[in-house]
């Protein structure tokens, strides 16, 4: 219990550091807003105009940084993230919204898919080393090898453009109503299937070595061998022994990886024109859309935050040397 | 380690019938014709109730030849030849070599069990103690329910004199000693017939070693097991074996009584051997070691691998391995009839009353 409440409030002070550090950093950035968007416009719009603007963004009032940094908390406990510049006046926070499902949904469908599927792969292949299943390595580490981008346009290429069996962008037929009816869903798994096999093909070879590495590590140790002695089913000492002791290190880079699915899949959902979170990171730094961009970075930091608390309880539950008692 | 208290009941060899045969056996690390031949053609016995011990300097074998007679040889070890056989309490003899997987899983633990040398690292560190001590009475006795196995943990620990409530203590949480006792425990959970230590004592201080040596005395004498004790501490041997074979770069060289071996070593090896280290009890003597280092496994002399640095070495010795035989002194009487030892000075003086041995080897 002891245990419990030192990593909450470590995690608290975490949290506070990242959300402090997201209000510094924008306000650290040379330039401003206005004139960044007066430059854009290139004289489109009246240099008059711009004291309205810095009204309209609320720039005008001269409040010190510790003033704006208790404003900025009181609003960011409400859950206002202020309003984007781009699609401006909706909030950010609605954007975050409604970008977040996709990317978590997508992405961390096919994380779990990868990780699950390279640590049983990688246990096989790592209990019964030297057989012909080890040719899978090279195999998968050259899906890894290959760069994002160009593995996702090859897949766009075979299997939209030439084979025509699924759509090569987007995440759901724009004619249905996003609703939670079948035809609906059918629809986004339909879509969501060539970004998320380019995915899974592209991370699986690191959760396959990196499984297969640890079993063969594990499988010389002495317990392994005392299990054998024992007499003990090979499943119970694979699974039991073997695996259970090999899967550890996999669990934190699972739970990094959980983290790294909100911000890291900015190429795929280029690639693919998906409307997630990373998709629209890149507008937001594109039009220099600071409240966006702020709202992104924070999203970001949670997840991995979240992410790491929920590796922290896991790896304490699997492994009970890590877990602080007394 | 002073012994002097250390009490050992003494089943003198043929008290016993046999338990475990190893006959021929050899051992070969790699599986191309240039493998390492690392037990050529070893015979050894144990008795039932008998203690065993296995002496020898760092990889001449010791621990293959006991980890090739349950079969449980890392890769790329391969046993090549022999035959190893298990004498059950009811008389039926099986050959451990020629069973078949399913056989062995059965069997192991119950006839053989085995503890490893590093206690450290031969506990799972993320399943309680208890768990690990009663997964292996569930695999062997189905109708055990887990409650019953966890107490029959419990009752093992106690036994070793680890606290019962220790049980549902990880690994991490207990000290080297007490995770030796565990493997003890551990190891005693089916009752078996044979228990082979492979150092048991090897990572522990020498109190630690007196005690864990003592308990296994202790069990021994109560549930009647045989040990096959491997260790390069001969003075330990000497206290609590009650046969010592004396193996030399993949060899037996000598096979005898503790004392025998102690009082009146045959093989130069032996007698070198014990003329390394101090004696605990007895006159004092002066120490020699060994010259020379143990040959290459992987590039062995024709003759008698001890034969450079032999203080005896003849022709013949650089040209012929010498067999496991009766000592040239086998006249003596009963007990020196039952005496082995490989050696070719041995051979010679056969039937000459051992009249061409060295003075040390003929005591």
């Amino acid at each position: 219990m002891r245990f419990a409440v030192r990593r909450t409030i470590f995690y608290l002070i975490t949290a506070w550091a990242a959300v402090t550090i997201n209000f510094l950093i924008p306000r650290l950035m040379p330039g401003d807003p206005v004139t960044a968007l007066m430059g854009r416009m290139q004289g489109r719009i009246d240099s008059n105009a711009e004291q309205s603007i810095r009204v309209l963004f609320g720039l005008d009032t001269e409040s010190s940084v510790w003033q704006q940094y208790v404003d900025y908390w009181g609003l960011l406990l409400r859950g206002d993230l202020g309003l984007s510049f781009t699609f401006f006046p909706t909030p950010v926070a609605d954007i975050v919204q409604q970008a977040l499902p996709w990317t978590v949904g997508l992405v961390g469908i096919a994380t779990i898919i990868a990780f699950t599927l390279g640590t049983l792969v990688g246990t096989a292949i790592g209990w019964r080393r030297g057989t012909w299943a080890d040719s899978l390595l090279p195999i998968t580490t050259f899906f890894s090898a290959v760069p994002y981008f160009w593995l996702g346009l090859i897949a766009i290429t075979v299997f939209s453009v030439t084979l025509g069996w699924f759509p090569s962008s987007g995440s759901y037929d724009r004619g249905l109503v996003p609703t939670w009816s079948w035809e609906f869903v059918g629809s986004v798994i339909y879509y969501g299937f060539l970004p998320a096999l380019t995915v899974v093909l592209s991370s699986v070879a690191g959760w396959i070595l990196g499984m297969r590495n640890m079993m063969v590590t594990v499988s010389s140790e002495d317990y392994v061998t005392v299990a054998h002695a024992k007499g003990l089913p090979e499943r119970a000492v694979t699974v039991g022994y073997a695996a259970r002791n090999a899967i550890l290190p996999q669990v934190s880079s699972f739970a990094l990886s959980l983290g790294f699915v909100v911000g890291g899949t900015l190429i795929m959902e280029m690639v693919f024109s998906y409307q997630g979170i990373g998709y629209t990171l890149f507008q937001a730094v594109n039009t220099q859309d600071y409240p966006l961009m702020q709202g992104c970075f924070l999203v970001i930091t949670l997840a991995v935050l979240g992410a790491n608390i929920i590796a922290d309880f896991v790896y304490a539950a699997l492994d009970p040397r890590t877990r602080q008692e007394g | 380690m002073t012994a002097s208290t250390l009490h050992v009941p003494t089943a003198g060899p043929g008290a016993g019938d046999p338990v475990l045969e190893i006959e021929n056996l050899s051992v070969d690390y790699g599986y191309t014709d240039d493998a390492t031949h690392v037990l050529r053609d070893v015979s050894l016995t144990l008795h039932r109730g008998e203690v065993l011990g296995l002496a020898g300097e760092s990889g001449c074998g010791k621990s293959t030849l006991a980890y090739a007679a349950m079969r449980l040889l890392p890769p790329p070890g391969l046993i090549t030849s022999g035959s190893v056989h298990f004498t059950d309490r009811d008389g039926t003899r099986t050959d451990v070599l020629r069973q078949s997987d399913a056989e062995l899983r059965a069997s192991r633990w119950q006839d053989m069990s085995v503890v490893f040398q590093g206690a450290m690292n031969s506990l799972n560190p993320v399943f309680r103690i208890g768990r690990q001590i009663a997964d292996g009475i569930l695999a062997h006795r189905p109708r055990t329910t887990r409650k019953e196995a966890l107490e029959q943990a419990a009752g093992l620990l106690e036994m070793v004199g680890i606290n019962a409530d220790r049980a549902r203590d990880y690994p991490h949480q207990l000290s080297g000693g007490m995770r030796q006792r565990v493997m003890i425990a551990m190891a005693l959970a089916l009752d078996p017939q044979v228990l082979i230590m492979d150092e048991p004592t090897t990572a522990l201080d020498v109190v630690m070693q007196r005690q864990i040596v003592e308990e296994i005395a202790d069990l021994r004498e109560r549930l009647g097991f045989s040990v096959v004790f491997i260790t390069h501490d001969v003075s330990l041997l000497i206290e609590i074996a009650d046969r010592i074979a004396i193996m030399y770069a993949g060899d037996v060289v000598e096979d005898a009584r503790a004392q025998d071996v102690y009082r009146r070593p045959r093989h130069p090896y032996s007698s070198a051997l014990l003329h390394s280290f101090p004696p605990l009890r007895g006159e004092r003597r002066e120490l020699t070691g060994i010259p020379g280092a143990p040959p290459d496994m992987q590039r062995m002399p024709p003759g008698c691998p001890f034969a450079p640095r032999c203080a005896h070495t003849t022709d013949v010795c650089r040209e012929v391995r010498p067999a496991l035989g009766p000592t040239a002194l086998a006249d003596r009487g009963e007990q020196e009839a039952a005496r082995r030892v490989a050696c070719h000075l041995h051979d010679a003086a056969a039937g000459r009353g051992g009249g061409s041995l060295p003075a040390g080897l003929a005591r």
